[in-house]
């Protein structure tokens, strides 16, 4: 892909504030609103699968809910169910859009494919630093790239 | 891409049946997920195969809502629904449980959930999946050796398998588990690779820990401490043993994510300080002093204020029979106060020999349960009204006081067990 902005449906749209490059985790193209956190989250016993809440105490999102958002993250932590914890929420129709984070584990990795959501690491800039909540992100997994529109959804 | 043997080409193409390529199927996606290059084989797997609430069936109503439903659509992440044939690696053991199947009612379960748990559990015997149901699969049948390729659930035992055996797992998932009880592969990735399990931080132990309550604080400390990297433990720490191993792993692996330690001299890929730490630079020193150990037995007991216990659980991981027979010799001869609750966890294997050797017995003379297959924090399940609970484990305290939004008090098995009898907590650091 030589632009560094995408074009969807032959429609010009507006130029992305920021474009990362990274690796495919999980394919597929989706985007949303970004849900930003620098701490790594637990899924069985830190999260509300049936809300796609935060519950861990301390815990910076306690209380918010990913469903929907595109979630970005360093990576998982805690027990082995986190797998298992995603994918209820998944269930319930609470999962996050699509995921981006900078730690690879088993854990999330896993969770990522049972959630088949669009997924993407190894990136080539820091998203905490680029990527704030509330931005537009649209998580490109086929291509193992991040497009950012900062301050919210473009409009042409 | 994750490169595939001939055999794996055959079983991704169906040559084994459907299970077997659905199984392949997630077990390739999952591997590419992870940048794997390589599956390895393993003939050891612990998961909770297929078992599942009622509302998870439900949720596969019209796939048929049974365990083969489930099974297929939610273990193995299929899109349809495929026969499920009996699980092909060798070791396909079934981890804890959701309630105890004598106690349940004390566990305030519902009939229906029972019978659900009785259905299921007919399933994963008629599977071929042994019915362990416990967290410590290594003292209940299912213990690997030096160097075998295991996909493993249950952080607990993950960490015992790799540091205590040298076993070799990564922290697996339902799914993954599920899928290598068919395929008998898990991506060659992390804790498989012998570059991947060198020490990265020092932990140098200045102060004695020699009994289990030390041990469980230490691991607590080095959680804390490292986060999810690999600590190698020196110092003054004695009287290695499983009972040992196993509250300290599990400390590790709650308080930081710990799935592989190293202790010089004790652990058997640290026969040298050197060789703990192979090729890699030490990073990180930590000093477990006494005023850590302090700090450490502060952070443990910050959710305990109201010194009236109307609760003591004991047995997290599950209880190995030497501690059984310790709570027992404690036990003899007094009774569980009418204010209060005591509740031990074990595996049926262990149980088994607990009630050969009358331990069961004194117990429920002194009006304490005995119980199987999962615990309080798992089952979330406490006598009802509780309010305080008392625990030797310095997992379930950092646990269970937070999912069933109680206090909690962490200490020795004895200063637990006098706490059931009397309902008090008298606990110190000794």
């Amino acid at each position: 892909m030589s632009a560094s902005h995408p074009v969807q449906d032959g429609q010009p749209e507006v130029q992305p504030t920021i474009v990362l490059h990274g690796r495919k985790v999980v394919g597929g193209v989706a985007e949303g609103e970004a849900l930003v956190t620098r701490e790594t989250i637990s899924g069985w016993g830190g999260i509300h699968a049936l809300t796609g809440m935060v519950i861990e105490s301390r815990h910076e999102l306690k209380g918010v809910s990913f469903a929907g958002k595109v979630l970005v993250f360093p990576g998982a932590k805690g027990s082995s169910g986190w797998s298992n914890a995603f994918h209820m929420a998944k269930l319930a129709g609470k999962a996050p859009l699509a995921m981006v984070f900078t730690v690879m584990t088993t854990k999330v990795a896993l969770g990522a494919v049972v959630m088949r959501v669009p997924a993407v690491t190894d990136l080539d800039g820091d998203p905490f630093a680029l990527i704030s909540t509330g931005d537009w992100v649209r998580v490109d997994g086929d291509r193992g790239r991040i497009y950012v529109w900062k301050g919210g959804r473009p409009r042409a | 891409m994750v490169a595939l043997t001939l055999r794996e080409q055959a079983m991704l193409g169906g040559d084994e049946g459907a299970a077997v390529q659905k199984a392949m199927e997630l077990l390739v996606r999952y591997a590419d997920a992870l940048g794997a290059e390589r599956f390895v084989e393993t003939d050891n797997v612990a998961g909770v195969p297929g078992s599942s609430p009622q509302w998870v069936k439900d949720a596969f109503k019209a796939d048929g809502g049974d365990y083969r439903a489930v099974f297929s659509r939610y273990d193995l992440d299929s899109d349809v629904v495929v026969d499920v044939p009996p699980m092909k690696a060798g070791f396909s053991c079934h981890l804890q449980g959701g309630m105890d199947p004598e106690h349940w009612p004390q566990m305030g379960m519902s009939p229906q959930a029972h019978a659900n748990f009785v259905a299921d559990e007919r399933e994963v015997a008629g599977h071929g999946i042994q019915v362990m149901k416990t967290c410590t699969p290594y003292l209940a049948g299912n213990m690997p050796v030096f160097g075998e390729h295991c996909a493993w659930m249950e952080s607990s035992a993950v960490v015992f398998c790799n540091s205590v055996v040298g076993a070799r797992t990564n922290t697996e998932g339902r799914e993954s588990t599920s899928a290598a009880m068919l395929a008998k592969r898990v991506p060659d990735w992390g804790f498989h690779q012998t570059d991947f399990r060198h020490g990265q931080h020092l932990v140098d132990v200045q102060v004695p820990v020699g009994d289990i309550f030390e041990w469980g604080m230490l691991g607590y400390f080095v959680g804390g401490a490292v986060q999810d990297a690999i600590p190698v433990i020196d110092g003054s720490v004695s009287g290695a043993s499983v009972i040992r191993h196993k509250h300290f792993g599990a400390a590790a692996a709650s308080s930081g994510g710990v799935e592989l330690y190293h202790m010089v001299g004790v652990t058997p890929e640290a026969p040298t300080l050197e060789a703990a730490f192979g090729p890699r630079k030490p990073g990180e020193r930590f000093v477990y002093d006494a005023a850590a150990r302090a700090r450490t037995y502060e952070t443990l007991n910050a959710v305990g204020s109201s010194r009236d216990v109307d609760f003591v659980m004991l047995g997290c991981p599950h209880a190995a029979l030497e501690q059984i027979a310790e709570i027992a010799a404690l036990i003899e001869g007094r009774r569980v106060s009418a204010n209060s609750a005591l509740w031990v966890f074990t595996s049926r294997a262990v149980k088994l020999a607990a009630q050969a050797q009358g331990y069961d017995r004194v117990l429920r003379d002194a009006g304490a349960l005995l119980m199987t297959d999962t615990c309080s924090s798992i089952s979330q399940a406490v006598p009802k009204g509780t309010r305080v609970a008392a625990l030797d484990s310095a997992k379930q305290v950092h646990y269970l006081p937070a999912i069933m939004n109680i206090e909690g008090w962490y200490g020795t098995t004895a200063e637990c067990v006098d706490a059931a009898c009397t309902g008090r907590w008298n606990g110190r650091l000794p």
